[in-house]
């Protein structure tokens, strides 16, 4: 059997910026942040999609990008955790999980705020129930699964009182 | 110490937390010096038996391949088992990795194969086949329990089982009795980060080792002795830990086969496990308890008689202390207990978060709950009734135990009071509502620590211990106590922890962090005060009030008293008029000789009372824990923010040991087969409710300097007993065997 | 991951090859982690993304048509979808994760492969992952395994939620292969093991899927999708039951049932759907099709408890289309 691995070309956006390289279609769009980009914010829990450790925005949506070949997504615009926070300014989501203590190792948290953000614009966002069933593709280990929710409801409620300020 | 509180003891939030939610923060696989190699391990598919061949013709023609290492190939390493000895206090002959072609356990590094991209590693590391010779095994726990015996040395921290009157003739008389085999699946710790290191090899040839490890000095020991270097030739750096829950209490095999490989390469070399692998090093041993109570009419314990068994290897007796928790916690006049290890063909089993008292604690307390139940006495009633206010194994004081405290605000905040006795009796709908409680009980540990503290031109203040912030929190209580003691602003300090240069601090692990790394900073930050104050002193052209006794040290800067009130002095400006451009002091806590009579006289616990409602559907098996309130006892609280969060956390993965986690061993090969997380199920956020965690109030300034007992451990202890019993209130089925799992 | 090459082609010619050591990625769900773990093993891969299989559309017959490559939270919250096929919509939800369902395709849910321990671990013997090695999952930690439909070669569990829905709403599969065009019912796609585990389904070499029709369903709010798990989210069924009753004056004139969790493909077996044909909905009749469903389940080593829990999950999930008050897969209560 003869195993060819011919580089393929790969265009992103990655956190507003442009990226393209031959990479050998192996290399997987985890492996790509982390290995060859040094953007290791983006954590590998455990490589086959069980853990959501690796979650990151693709075009928008949430996606476990240690199951994403880097060459099979051309043009996609890809967001990280180093690409939330803006002007120095943290996103909402990542004051509100230090406000509510919403981590321990910090080693799932890039990932739960990443599904965060994205379950925000999903909008399964009705009842803790419903947030906590839509996070569950995010384990944590150290258990600080109530302050992630909490986290996440502080940020829906200011959303929602910023809304209500605008209507007003 | 007197403390008055205006930072310790404050919900402050983790002053690390901006690094994680940025993902700025380093963990161990994340350094990436120049020319790096990336190692990918390959492991023994067999339990036990020898390797015949290696065949690695395929592997190394694979592009960017660099190296394979093997037993065949390796560099030197120490040769005698005492040289890879750790600071766990295992005793037995510690594995040795690549020391030979000898298989000791299915999971064992057999090669490794460098190259110059993960990709070809990875790749490589699948072409790698090798050929063996089988011996015979056996790791089946069942049959090992009958080859159980008693180490000749036990581990250092075992704590032996001191009976007490007569257990056997007061069980024959006792009016209530209960029996019963209890028994805990192994589990995996299984932290979200994978056991990594990343091997830098500096400019003079030293290595600088990144390493998930809990201690970076114990591994620096390690690596020290079983590589024959000195220590100043490794410095071994983990300011970041994914979790590690006692993962990384004891080196795990990345770490020696990356430096070692580096050592042969002389190259940046990063070995990183990958998820399957995580279940091939530690693991929480599988356990049974024989547990025999009687008791009589009026519901008084009169007999405990305690017998269990853990799982070791073939290689090292690792023990747990399961068996003495009742006989130190009940007022019981007549006890007994016995504990044995049983040998299998696998890895030694390890100590994971709350080591012994999670499977003791939580099996004794379903016990308890049974015998409770047999009296026909409420089980809080029944825990009260029993109450001891001693260590009753030992017939010692204790330094504190606000237990009755914790069992009575925990009952009133769950509202146990309303709770019907009869088992089945509570329902909504088609569910039955359960509602169980627990106890439980750590140790209150203490050891040696010593910290730095500098203060520079800049006017911050440095805090330097090799202390591991696990995710524990270690950096936050860490500023609190040193701007208390200080008397600084949190924002202008800085922690630096993780790194072996730093001063001596023990393993993190035991909740024994909190009070011996806090006292160290306190005393250092105390003598770096007096040392400024003694600086000013001499200095001529400070101010004259400045010069006095009459100063204090307050919000980051000088101030006067009296009648010079008015007059301050930055930090900044102090240093540069004493003409230094650092002052720094080192201290180490130790008990001292007060302490240490203290601790031949008292015993020191943490104790908790945990209360769970579980709804449960009896025709489909499944459990929901819908609530859970623990209050705890564990003296000062440094951060009542971040302790809930570990109480939580340790609740969290006690509902796992409760009801989903189990390593499911094929013993016909000594393999877990669940090797991952879709198959071991660690909860998820649906599996958990909202968690209520009281502290206590809990005054104990002999425990430890700072009135701290811990808070990691205890969250573990009792809360499976808790979800256990609610299931039985629920039901009326006892359980007996953890997880409870759907077909149970 | 062993090294491949890579293409992507944008005709369906181009694709449908048929060469050996292929494999199609669409969403990669499952093929990246099997090849991650040594159990795919292609030379080549063909990346089916940009094919034009992305759309959910009407059908004449009233029904709807699935692009193959439609991801599965896209299908979800179609508003088609969520209108006419509800249990659909909620077996999609009961399975995977947020992220993994905005990942993996309608397409790859037919064919992602089991869960089964030994098959996912080159060290142990599979004759699903290498023919004619032998099962080790036999005599082995099998709880997770199925217990109808299996052979002496083979007891790996189907672990698709979506396809349990699917079996119950008697989709058809479309397929393209070198040869053409061809439709199949979806009950008939997946294939017992018998002495070739290896064969998962009926595709052929070269064969794609393009899309999945629905036929119209009358079940109106008669439905449910009834899973049991080890934890209460992420995770596989130990047992699901995918139900549509088509209820009539308070009558069932006909039903519909599939069960996951328990077999080696979604399970149907008409002649339990038969007993439920112009009855109204009582205890015994429900045990009576729970029977018939498991009838001839066999247990290994570890798996007994399915065959005792499942009639017991199928008997709720019966009352719960009857009732019309489905299960919410996101209050975990089971009504």
């Amino acid at each position: 059997m003869t195993r060819e691995s011919v580089a393929v070309p790969c265009r992103l956006q990655i956190n507003g910026q442009d990226y393209s390289a031959d990479l050998p279609p192996s290399v997987t769009l985890l492996d790509l942040l982390r290995e060859r980009l040094d953007l290791t914010g983006t954590k590998k829990g455990c490589d086959h999609g069980q853990c959501g450790a690796c979650t990151v925005l693709v075009d928008g949506k949430r996606v476990k990008s240690c199951l994403i070949l880097a060459v099979s997504i051309p043009d996609s615009v890809v967001t990280t955790i180093e690409g939330i926070a803006q002007d120095g300014r943290l996103h909402p989501m990542q004051q509100a999980f230090i406000d509510a203590d919403a981590f321990q190792c910090g080693y799932c948290t890039p990932g739960q705020i990443m599904s965060a953000i994205a379950l925000l614009e999903e909008g399964h966002i009705h009842s803790r129930a419903e947030i906590r069933e839509f996070m569950s593709g995010n384990l944590c280990r150290c258990g600080a699964y109530n302050g992630i929710i909490n986290a996440i409801e502080q940020v829906v409620s200011r959303q929602h009182r910023n809304q209500a300020g605008e209507a007003a | 110490m007197n403390v008055i509180s205006t930072h310790i003891g404050q919900p402050v939030s983790r002053i690390d937390g901006v690094a994680k939610v940025t993902g700025q923060a380093k963990y161990a696989a994340e350094p990436h010096p120049p020319g790096m190699l990336y190692g990918v391990v390959v492991n023994s598919p067999i339990a036990h038996g020898r390797i015949e061949t290696i065949h690695d013709t395929g592997a190394r023609q694979v592009p960017g391949v660099i190296e394979i290492m093997t037993h065949l190939n390796r560099p030197h390493a120490a040769l005698f088992e005492k040289s890879y000895m750790d600071g766990l206090g295992v005793p037995g002959a510690p594995y040795r990795p690549l020391h030979d072609g000898e298989i000791h356990f299915n999971g064992q590094p057999v090669a490794v194969v460098f190259a110059e991209t993960f990709e070809a590693a990875r790749e490589a590391a699948m072409l790698v086949r090798v050929d063996y010779e089988r011996w015979p095994h056996n790791a089946n726990f069942e049959v090992a329990l009958h080859q159980k015996y008693m180490p000749s040395k036990t581990r250092s921290n075992y704590v032996p089982p001191k009976p007490r009157g007569d257990a056997a003739a007061a069980y024959a008389l006792s009016a209530v009795k209960t029996e019963g085999r209890y028994h805990l699946a192994p589990e995996h710790h299984n932290p979200m980060e994978m056991h990594a290191t990343t091997v830098i090899v500096e400019d003079d040839g030293t290595f600088t080792v990144w390493d998930k490890t809990q201690g970076p000095q114990a591994v620096q020991a390690y690596l020290a002795s079983a590589l024959s270097l000195s220590k100043d030739q490794v410095r071994v750096r983990n300011p970041y830990v994914g979790g590690a829950f006692g993962s990384g209490l004891r080196a795990v095999y990345n770490v020696f086969l990356a430096t070692l490989a580096a050592k042969m390469l002389k190259r940046a070399v990063r070995v990183t496990l990958t998820r399957p692998q995580m279940f091939t090093h530690a693991f929480r041993p599988e356990a049974v308890m024989d547990i025999a109570l009687g008791a009589s009419r009026d519901s008084t314990l009169q007999s405990m008689i305690v017998k269990g068994v853990t799982d070791t290897s073939r290689f090292e007796h690792n023990m747990e202390n399961i068996v003495i928790w009742g006989l130190i916690n009940y007022r019981c006049p007549n006890a007994t207990a016995d504990y044995k290890v049983a040998p299998r063909d696998t890895y030694t089993s390890s100590d994971m978060r709350a080591p012994g008292a999670a499977t003791g604690v939580n099996l004794l307390e379903m016990a308890i709950d049974e015998m409770a139940y047999a009296c026909g006495m409420d089980p809080l009633a029944f825990r009260l009734h029993n109450y001891s206010d001693i260590d009753a194994m030992h017939d010692m004081p204790l330094t504190s135990k606000a237990l009755r405290d914790a069992m009575a605000q925990g009952a009133q905040h769950f509202g146990w009071h309303d709770r019907s006795m009869i088992p089945g009796s509570m329902r909504d709908g088609r569910e039955l509502v359960g509602w169980g409680m627990a106890t439980g009980i750590w140790d209150a540990m203490f050891s040696p620590t010593s910290a730095r503290a500098r203060l520079g031109q800049d006017g911050r203040l440095h805090i330097a211990t090799a202390a591991s912030d696990i995710g524990t929190g270690t950096y936050t209580i860490l500023a609190q106590t040193a701007a208390e003691a200080f008397g600084m602003p949190l924002d202008r300090i800085d922690i630096e922890l993780g790194d072996s240069a730093l001063p001596e601090c023990p393993t993190e692990g035991g909740s024994w962090t909190a009070a011996s790394a806090g006292a160290a900073v306190w005393l250092a930050c105390h003598s770096l005060r007096t040392k400024l104050f003694a600086a000013l002193a001499r200095c001529k052209n400070a101010p004259s009030w400045a010069r006095q006794d009459s100063v204090k040290l307050e919000g980051g800067a000088l101030h006067g008293m009296n009648e010079n009130a008015q007059d301050s002095l930055s930090l900044s400006d102090a240093l540069s008029l004493t003409g230094q451009d650092v002052l720094e002091a080192e201290e180490t806590a130790k008990p001292g000789l007060r302490g240490k009579i203290s601790q031949m006289r008292k015993a020191r616990f943490t104790h908790s009372a945990v209360f769970c409602e579980v709804r449960v559907d009896p025709e489909l098996d499944t459990v929901r824990v819908t609530r859970l309130v623990n209050a705890v006892a564990a003296g000062r609280i440094m951060n009542p923010k971040t302790a809930a969060s570990q109480i939580r956390g340790a609740m969290v993965m006690a509902t796992g040991m409760a009801l989903h986690e189990e390593s499911l061993m094929d013993e016909r090969v000594g393999r877990f087969m669940n090797h991952n997380f879709a198959e071991y199920h660690i909860p998820a956020h649906a599996d958990i409710p909202d968690m209520d965690v009281l502290f206590v109030n809990e005054h104990d300034d002999e425990v430890s300097p700072l009135g701290v007992k811990g808070i990691g451990e205890i969250g573990m202890c009792g809360t499976a007993a808790a979800i256990a019993n609610a299931i039985f209130h629920a039901t009326g089925r006892r359980y007996r065997n953890l997880p409870i799992m759907p077909g149970a | 991951m062993r090294s491949f090459s890579y293409s992507r082609p944008t005709t369906f010619d181009e694709a449908c090859r048929n060469a050996e050591h292929t494999r199609f990625l669409a969403g990669g769900t499952n093929l990246i982690d099997l090849m991650k773990s040594d159990v795919e093993r292609p030379t080549h891969v063909i990346d089916i993304g940009s094919l034009p299989m992305r759309d959910i559309a009407d059908r004449p017959d009233g029904g709807l048509r699935l692009g193959a490559l439609v991801t599965n939270a896209d299908t979800a919250a179609h508003p088609l979808v969520i209108d006419r096929y509800p249990l659909l919509a909620s077996a999609i939800l009961a399975g995977a994760s947020p992220q993994i369902r905005n990942m993996a395709t309608n397409g790859g849910n037919l064919n992602q492969r089991t869960r089964c321990h030994y098959f996912y671990d080159p060290a142990m013997a599979c004759n699903k992952r290498s023919p004619d090695t032998g099962c080790a999952a036999r005599g082995g930690r099998n709880r997770i395994m199925a217990v109808l439909g299996t052979s002496d070669a083979c007891i790996a569990t189907f672990p698709s939620d979506m396809c349990i829905a699917l079996a119950a709403l008697n989709a058809t599969v479309n397929l393209h292969g070198p040869d053409g065009g061809r439709t199949v019912g979806v009950r008939d796609y997946h294939r017992l093991p018998g002495d070739m585990p290896w064969r998962d389904n009926i595709l052929q070499p070269g064969e794609i899927v393009t899309s999945i029709d629905l036929p119209p369903a009358p079940f109106g709010p008669h439905h449910t999708y009834l899973k049991i798990r080890d934890r209460l989210s992420f995770a596989f069924a130990i047992v699901s039951v995918a139900v549509g009753l088509h209820m009539e004056d308070g009558r069932i004139a006909c039903g519909s049932i599939a069960l996951g969790g328990v077999g080696t493909k979604p399970w149907c077996v008409p002649e339990a759907e038969a007993l439920l044909d112009g009855r109204p909905p009582s205890h015994s009749l429900f045990r009576d099709v729970a029977e018939r469903l498991l009838h001839g389940a066999v247990a290994d080593r570890d798996n007994a408890a399915k065959i005792r829990l499942a009639p017991r999950v199928i008997e709720r999930a019966l009352w719960q289309a009857a009732a019309g008050t489905p299960q919410s897969q996101t209050d975990k209560t089971i009504r």
